[in-house]
């Protein structure tokens, strides 16, 4: 063991100069962008994640019916499944495990079990009044899904602004804007999103999202800021200053490019907390309230019926987990892809690949 | 120094100004807490509404409205605060020091496990970077950051308490559990050690068949119906763990350090004895008072007794072991509680409870039966609790640890030729739990106001039920007790962690620069 340490320790010089030589060839005559792109398509579980997050919100959104226009006189958009979630059709009790009923008829399991696959009538249950609980649980993953995109868009807004404001002005103004988001940063956002959570929930879910995207730019604001102090500082900066630009130009155009990634990555991780602070509110029941669907809120009605109905529980609760895990592995993805340290790992045929080219270099 | 904390205790206090203000007057306009009065139909609907409107000022608009509350607030400088009073026209200071207790018990022994086995695991990861086991932890911390509390609270309750009941009913493990526990205990431990791929299957063999044969040992001798250890096992036990917390501490090789761990093993197992009296003494919190006493002043004693050099390593050294083995202990006088327990009518051999925080006893039970039940009680919640919080201390850990490694001064610590263990526990562990340690100090504080939904989920009645009860009875008066005990504690606890920061690193002076 101890021999073969050495051996490493050794040899990291030669290694670390032909990984350079690798990973610089790569890099060759690419723009930062497309850098930042290959190596985010590099991280696989990133791009699966990607792929999984886009899926689960086509199949979501196009499920169930849209009605736009007047109550009476609807003009309705099908969606691809046959209930909505006002419909109530008859409870089912066909084959449920001891005298259940509206148990879910989705059999995944191809063969084995005697039979094939199939979805069946209600593929994952009905509840207690025999709405198709996959119309309730699409529902409620449209509801987190949006208010997780708004909450989004708000935060990564003013918090882009004021922490660039503050960071580029600096003094009074920084001092000014800086004091007012440690004022809403000492608040837990559990606490901020329960009074106003209650207050607005019946406003719809919208409401709810615009409100709490309100609060919860605080932290991208600080990191934003302390980007902008030191990129204010750059040579580049004083060249488009030099040259004539207006500050605005100089903030959009110059400095926030370069922030870019700093923001991205964080808006993604608020997007994850936005997710699990929407259900864990709906939860608590200052959320998004009945007669609209949420899947915090579906857990948070059906938590008891566990153990005779656990399928009332497992639904809701593998999609907020699904969403809130590719956002996570989102991500990471994209932290490493920005991150100029980040250095991938080098397999051993690529080395021995570079190894034989300095070989036939040098002969 | 002085004047860099001046300032910042100053800065403080505009920060709790700033944020209760904003609060204050959120809650306010966001609700009237006479609503359900208004359209109640008690005959003394409006007397309610008049009293109440004179006890909480509620006639005053809410920015106004605030500085009363703030007077009262205020009044620690002349030492009578005032919270205010609920609209149960009680005190608020009074349901917060009832409320205090119950969460903190709720929430230390989560957060220490957390800490511990994040950072253990976080730093393993970071040993063994770009492994399987990495990418697998990677994983499993991402997925737990993903998970509602409230939802994992469900699936354990079912799991954990339900079913581990009737398991408990008739303790015998089934062969598939044994080969899947076995099994998970071979890839486990086989990852985490890794090596070559002869040495991973050794160590795959190994790990699963001790696991297989002591869960068979335990299932047919029915341990779990009447467990327990003796002092057989303590001691064995007891040497176990003076030979790893020596081969973390000193390294093996440091014989001093060795001899005095065993020693202690040797005398934590001889006052096992001694210890089954004392447990059963009329005053058992002072025994246990005296015992730990006794225990470190042994430690340092034998520790003085064996060093001859580096005094200092060796009494650390002791002292661990020694409170290890006392644990141990402690641990079996408990074990042997748990049959009454199981018997006792409250109990009725479902010991694993989904709810609460004791039991209703029938009649008054023995210091240990409820210690025991107080335990039992927690297990649930600070697994939970556990789960959720302990992945940022792996994320964390890891990524200092390995900022750590990349640094010039592990280069020359290797280089002059010190041992890997050295090298890893002396000068990158310690460097990395710099940072961690303010991370800690941070969490510690927002823990007290965090464990809401927890409180919610396993019925507790600690801050987060006050919390509830405030925002749905609009509260005010609660609501902003609540918080002003969370945010203080929240920005002492970042300024104790920027001047612990400071202390730990000399390369960090607080308060230079302008």
């Amino acid at each position: 063991m101890a021999l073969r340490k050495k051996n490493n320790l050794s040899e990291s010089a030669g290694i670390d100069a032909s990984e350079n030589a690798i990973l610089n060839k790569e890099t060759e005559g690419l723009s930062q962008g497309q850098i930042v792109f290959r190596r985010f398509v590099r991280h696989r579980a990133a791009m699966v994640s990607v792929f999984f997050l886009l899926f689960i919100i086509l199949f979501v959104f196009t499920a169930l019916d849209y009605k736009i226009g007047s109550k009476d006189k609807p003009f309705t958009i099908p969606g691809w499944w046959k209930y909505g979630i006002e419909d109530l059709p008859e409870l089912q009790f066909e084959n449920c495990p001891n005298g259940t009923v509206g148990c879910p008829t989705i059999d995944a399991v191809p063969y084995f079990d005697g039979d094939g696959m199939m979805l069946g009538a209600h593929p994952f249950g009905q509840d207690d009044i025999g709405r198709d609980y996959f119309a309730l649980v699409m529902r409620g993953a449209q509801r987190s899904i949006t208010v997780m995109f708004i909450i989004g868009a708000i935060a990564a807004t003013i918090g882009t602004v004021v922490g660039a404001i503050s960071g580029y002005f600096r003094g009074w103004t920084d001092a000014i804007l800086m004091r007012f988001t440690d004022f809403i940063i000492t608040i837990p956002s559990i606490i901020i999103g329960s009074v106003v959570g209650y207050h607005f929930g019946n406003l719809g879910v919208i409401f709810l999202a615009v409100y709490l995207g309100l609060f919860a730019w605080t932290g991208l604001s600080r990191l934003v800021r302390g980007e902008f102090l030191s990129l204010r500082e750059r040579e580049f900066v004083d060249a488009a200053r030099v040259a004539g630009a207006s500050n605005r130009r100089i903030i959009f155009k110059h400095i926030l490019p370069n922030a870019i990634g700093v923001i991205i990555v964080s808006v993604t991780l608020l997007m994850s907390g936005a997710i699990l602070l929407e259900t864990a509110l709906s939860y608590l029941g200052f959320g998004v309230v009945a007669p609209d669907v949420s899947l915090g809120l579906l857990i948070s009605q059906y938590q008891d019926s566990f153990t005779t109905r656990p399928w009332l529980f497992w639904y809701p609760g593998i999609f907020i987990i699904s969403i809130a895990l590719s956002i996570n592995f989102i991500g990471d993805g994209l932290r490493d892809a920005f991150d100029p340290r980040q250095r991938r790992r080098i397999s051993r045929k690529e080395r021995e690949e570079a190894r034989q080219i300095q070989r036939s270099a040098k002969a | 120094m002085l004047s860099y904390i001046t300032r910042r205790l100053g800065v403080l206090f505009v920060i709790l100004f700033g944020s209760s203000f904003i609060l204050y007057n959120l809650a306010a306009i966001s609700g009237d807490p006479l609503e359900g009065l208004r359209t109640s139909t008690e005959p003394n609907a409006k007397q309610q509404i008049i009293t109440l409107t004179r006890e909480l000022q509620l006639n005053v608009p809410p920015p106004l409205r605030y500085f009363i509350w703030l007077k009262g607030i205020l009044g620690v400088f002349s030492g009578n605060i005032d919270f205010g009073k609920t609209r149960d026209s009680e005190q608020v200071i009074d349901a917060i020091a009832l409320a205090i207790p119950t969460t903190i018990r709720l929430v230390t022994a989560a957060t220490i496990i957390a800490i511990i086995l994040g950072i253990t695991l976080g730093i393993v990861t970071a040993l063994r970077q770009y492994s399987r086991f990495d990418y697998s932890m990677t994983f499993v911390s991402f997925l737990m950051f993903s998970l509602p509390i409230f939802w994992v609270a469900v699936l354990l309750k079912q799991y954990l308490a339900i079913q581990f009941n009737d398991f408990l009913a008739n303790p015998d493990i089934s062969l598939p559990w044994i080969l899947g526990i076995s099994a998970f205990s071979g890839v486990f431990w086989s990852a985490v050690i890794s090596g070559t791929r002869k040495r991973v299957l050794q160590i795959f063999a190994i790990a699963a068949l001790s696991t297989a044969l002591l869960l068979e040992v335990l299932s047919s001798l029915k341990w779990f119906a009447n467990p327990g250890l003796g002092p057989v096992i303590i001691f064995i036990l007891g040497i176990g763990i003076a030979f790893g917390v020596t081969q973390l501490s000193t390294g093996i090789s440091n014989r001093q350090a060795l001899n005095a761990a065993i020693s202690m093993a040797v005398i934590g197992t001889i006052s096992y004895f001694p210890a089954q009296w004392a447990f059963e003494t009329s005053r058992p919190r002072l025994a246990l008072l005296i015992m730990a006493v006794i225990t470190i002043g042994f430690a340092i004693a034998s520790a003085n007794v064996f060093a001859r050099v580096d005094k200092g390593a060796v009494i650390r050294t002791a002292v661990i072991t020694a409170v290890l083995v006392a644990l141990l202990v402690i641990l079996d006088q408990l074990m042997s509680q748990w049959a009454p327990y199981m018997a006792n009518d409250a109990v009725n051999y479902r010991p694993v409870p989904t709810f609460g925080q004791t039991r209703d006893w029938f009649s008054p039970v023995p210091f240990w039966t409820r210690t025991l039940d107080i335990l039992i009680h927690l297990i649930l919640p600070t697994i939970a609790l556990t789960l959720i919080s302990f992945a940022g201390y792996i994320r964390f850990s890891r990524g200092t640890l390995l900022e750590v490694l990349n640094q010039d001064y592990i280069r020359t610590a290797r280089a002059k030729g010190l041992t890997e263990r050295t090298v890893i526990m002396r000068h990158a562990f310690r460097n990395t739990m710099i940072p961690i340690s303010t991370i800690m100090v941070v969490d510690f504080a927002g823990i007290i106001g965090g464990a809401i939904i927890t409180e919610r989920v396993f019925g507790w009645t600690g801050m987060g039920t006050l919390f509830n009860k405030a925002i749905g009875s609009f509260d005010l008066n609660l609501l902003m007790g609540v918080f002003f005990l969370t945010a203080s504690l929240s920005v002492l606890a970042n300024l104790v962690a920027d001047l612990l920061y400071s202390a730990l690193d000399p390369r960090i002076r607080v308060g230079a620069g302008k």
